[in-house]
């Protein structure tokens, strides 16, 4: 399938992503720098929630009326003289993108970063009909020659390499002879991807928000190749999420502010560009030929469902950023290319639960994510929302079933929560080593592999209480 | 005042001593305190594992039991939280989300009462010794209560509060998570350990059981000389010698 990455469960790859030191220590430090450029950001812009409830107004207003936005969309890009194709599925997408390449007989492809190309597997299908396929964004040229290792974070796509594993690649590969300092790095990789440019046909890149009224596809970028990639090649591609729509260009103000802020703490990124179709006559660069290809590949089946919200996300990471589990195992573990808390609910959304179905549980439900979200998604809700869902399908083990049915009835009966709170002290005794238990029983193993357990205590709170209404404790 | 306590199932079976701190703080502060023995369990465990039939069952038993009482305190903002999710949880069902309301509305975790209700910033409590802070997740994100414990703990006479590195960072209990992702709960308690330890402070304190019993079980694991207290055991602390006000 087409966002899974990597094979084994989920529990091998989250004990590889905790024994991986390397990557954890690159990720402790990238999370704890974007958080405190984050916070700065937020603070600089003044009125924070304010601004996230506005944010998340323009989303659920436009995806509510998705249809609309979406055909006005199509209707000014082909007045502007570019092409729409709406794809229903990865597979749809893929072949009309193929198509463009067999017309125009392109041999090299440049590529801008883009998560819905990965979500579509679209590099792969055009080296099968015999395009190269060359990546320009820095983070995904690395992965791209390190034998297509797979992203890990949806912004910066190889964060779990530190420049050491950069540098190395580099030789390994393309014969590198330099130091690990970035800026040497970064100046080997320019150099390359000039001549690389200068060769290829067909520009694709993703789409950050498309502007409904205009007929326009803006790009966020911080190096500057996506406007090598969309005005170079005679041919322009873009492929986008067809939730990443805005109404006009005063939400898209908004919302690239707060996708800039959220994602890498700046007030604006180096480059943020607005293209509105083919070059025209009287200009001077541009392609000579833009399409825009609409990608649902599962999208409209979450529309009307409680996990609507999950298609209100600008792609910024910022739950990613703050999300203490990704820390600890890193975006492979997630066994998807959109990892974290948004692709924990989004996986299973796009691609089913039989791949994804432990991701729902791979969250404290701390919500730090909710907390971080520019446009207030409730993703640790969503979290839960998924788990419902498993349990009601009884994907869940018996054990697990029963246990919950048992909880439900001790919860809600006084009597039988009475019992259970003097047993479980009671079926304790034999484990307990003073104060505390060390080794525990049946599930309490687990705990006690990592933490102590408190012992029974002698006397409830409740018994306390008892005793001081008879007037018989202090 | 009058004040139900709901004591929380972790706190009576597991904490009695922090319920007794609650009860005798409250008492301080003029409350008249009410246990209405009924109480079960807020129904998070089942409600975080998506058995949301089975959590309301749990609600609609607490919604009962609280029914009478005019403010309901709990020394856990995380089962604080719960009550207040009532509502949502049995949305569908409109007379019970009416009773539901009404018992979010007048639900309070213990430092949130103490200062955003009674108005106390000062509970005249003693405590020698260098301490750091952990906040908990659902207080702080759920409840929205990020100044009630603070200012509270800040007056606490003799104490010397040190901030908690990366204190925004879940300790990684989760309520099952612990045990069902328990590889990484462990790397997320062992790294809140560490920046306990960097503070150097001789007692940790939470304003919450769930946390501190993941913490603090790590902690005696590790058999780290850190002292772990819940805030009701801070703030109701009088030093030997000092009489009860």
């Amino acid at each position: 399938m087409a966002m899974k990455i990597g094979g084994r469960s989920f529990d091998k790859r989250a004990e590889q992503g905790v024994r991986d030191s390397y990557m954890r220590e690159t990720v402790r430090t990238a999370q704890e720098r974007l958080y405190t450029n984050k916070s700065q950001a937020e603070e600089e812009l003044g009125d924070w929630e304010e601004w996230r409830s506005l944010s998340e107004k323009i989303r659920s207003h436009t995806v509510d009326n998705l249809d609309y936005y979406l055909e006005r969309l199509s209707e000014n890009v082909s007045k502007n003289g570019g092409h729409v194709y709406f794809a229903q599925t990865a597979a749809e997408a893929n072949r009309y993108i193929q198509s463009i390449a067999e017309r125009k007989e392109a041999k090299k492809v440049m590529k801008a970063k883009s998560m819905v190309t990965e979500e579509i597997s679209m590099n792969e299908a055009l080296e099968a009909t015999g395009v190269e396929v060359i990546e320009s964004d820095l983070g995904e040229y690395i992965l791209q020659i390190d034998d297509h290792d797979p992203p890990s974070h949806i912004v910066a796509p190889a964060l779990h390499k530190n420049k050491e594993q950069i540098k190395d690649t580099f030789s390994r590969r393309k014969g590198y002879q330099k130091t690990s300092k970035p800026e040497e790095l970064t100046q080997f990789v320019r150099k390359k991807l000039r001549r690389e440019f200068l060769e290829a046909d067909i520009g694709i890149t993703g789409c950050n928000f498309a502007v409904a009224e205009s007929g326009s596809v803006a790009l966020v970028t911080n190096e500057g190749n996506a406007r090598l990639v969309t005005t170079i090649p005679k041919t322009h591609i873009a492929v986008m999420g067809m939730e990443r729509v805005v109404p006009t260009w005063e939400e898209l103000d908004i919302l690239v502010s707060m996708l800039c802020r959220s994602a890498v703490g700046q007030k604006l990124t180096s480059y943020v560009t607005g293209l509105t179709g083919p070059k025209a006559q009287e200009d001077v660069d541009g392609p000579e030929e833009f399409h825009l290809v609409i990608v649902d590949n599962g999208r409209s089946n979450i529309l009307g469902t409680p996990f609507q919200s999950a298609l209100h996300c600008i792609r910024c990471a910022a739950c990613i950023n703050v999300c203490p589990v990704y820390r600890h195992i890193g975006g492979h573990a997630y066994g998807s290319i959109y990892p974290g808390p948004i692709g924990a609910v989004l996986s299973p959304l796009l691609e089913g639960y039989e791949d994804h179905q432990d991701l729902p549980y791979a969250s404290s439900l701390c919500a730090a994510c909710t907390d971080a979200c520019p446009v207030k998604i409730p993703l640790h809700e969503l979290l839960v929302e998924h788990r419902k869902v498993i349990a009601q399908e009884k994907k869940t083990t018996l054990g697990e079933t029963f246990a919950m049915k048992g909880f439900g009835l001790v919860a809600s009966s006084p009597r039988l929560f009475e019992m259970a709170a003097k047993t479980a002290p009671a079926l304790l005794a034999p484990f307990t080593n003073k104060e505390t238990i060390e080794k525990g029983p049946g599930p309490l193993k687990e705990w006690t592999a990592i933490r102590d357990f408190p012992g029974p205590k002698k006397e409830r709170f409740r018994d306390w209480v008892k005793e001081r209404n008879k007037g018989g404790a202090e | 005042m009058k004040v139900s306590l709901f004591i929380t199932c972790l706190t009576d079976i597991f904490y009695p001593d922090v319920g007794k701190n609650v009860v005798e703080l409250l008492e301080r502060h003029g409350c008249e305190v009410d246990f209405p023995e009924k109480q079960t369990c807020c129904g998070q465990p089942a409600f975080n594992s998506g058995y949301h039939k089975d959590a309301k069952k749990a609600a609609k038993h607490m919604i009962e039991t609280f029914e009478h009482a005019e403010k309901v305190v709990t020394p856990s903002g995380s089962c604080a939280a719960m009550f207040k999710e009532y509502p949502s949880l049995l949305k569908d069902e409109i007379r019970w989300r009416e009773r539901a309301e009404q018992l979010a509305g007048k639900t309070y975790e213990l430092t949130q009462f103490l200062y955003r209700v009674l108005h106390v910033t000062n509970t005249g409590a003693t405590l020698q010794g260098v301490a750091t802070y952990h906040t908990s997740c659902h207080m702080v994100r759920l409840l929205g209560e990020t100044e009630a414990p603070y200012v509270l703990l800040s007056n606490v006479q003799g104490l010397e509060l040190k901030e908690l590195p990366n204190k925004q960072n879940c300790c990684g209990f989760g309520g099952t998570f612990a045990v069902k992702m328990s590889t990484i709960s462990e790397q997320m308690v062992d790294e809140k350990v560490e920046h306990i330890e960097e503070t150097e402070a001789d007692v940790l304190i939470g304003a919450d059981n769930g946390c501190l019993m993941n913490i603090g079980g790590r902690i005696q694991k590790e058999k780290k000389p850190i002292k772990v207290m819940h805030i009701a055991e801070v703030l109701n602390h009088r030093e030997m010698g000092g009489g009860d006000v």
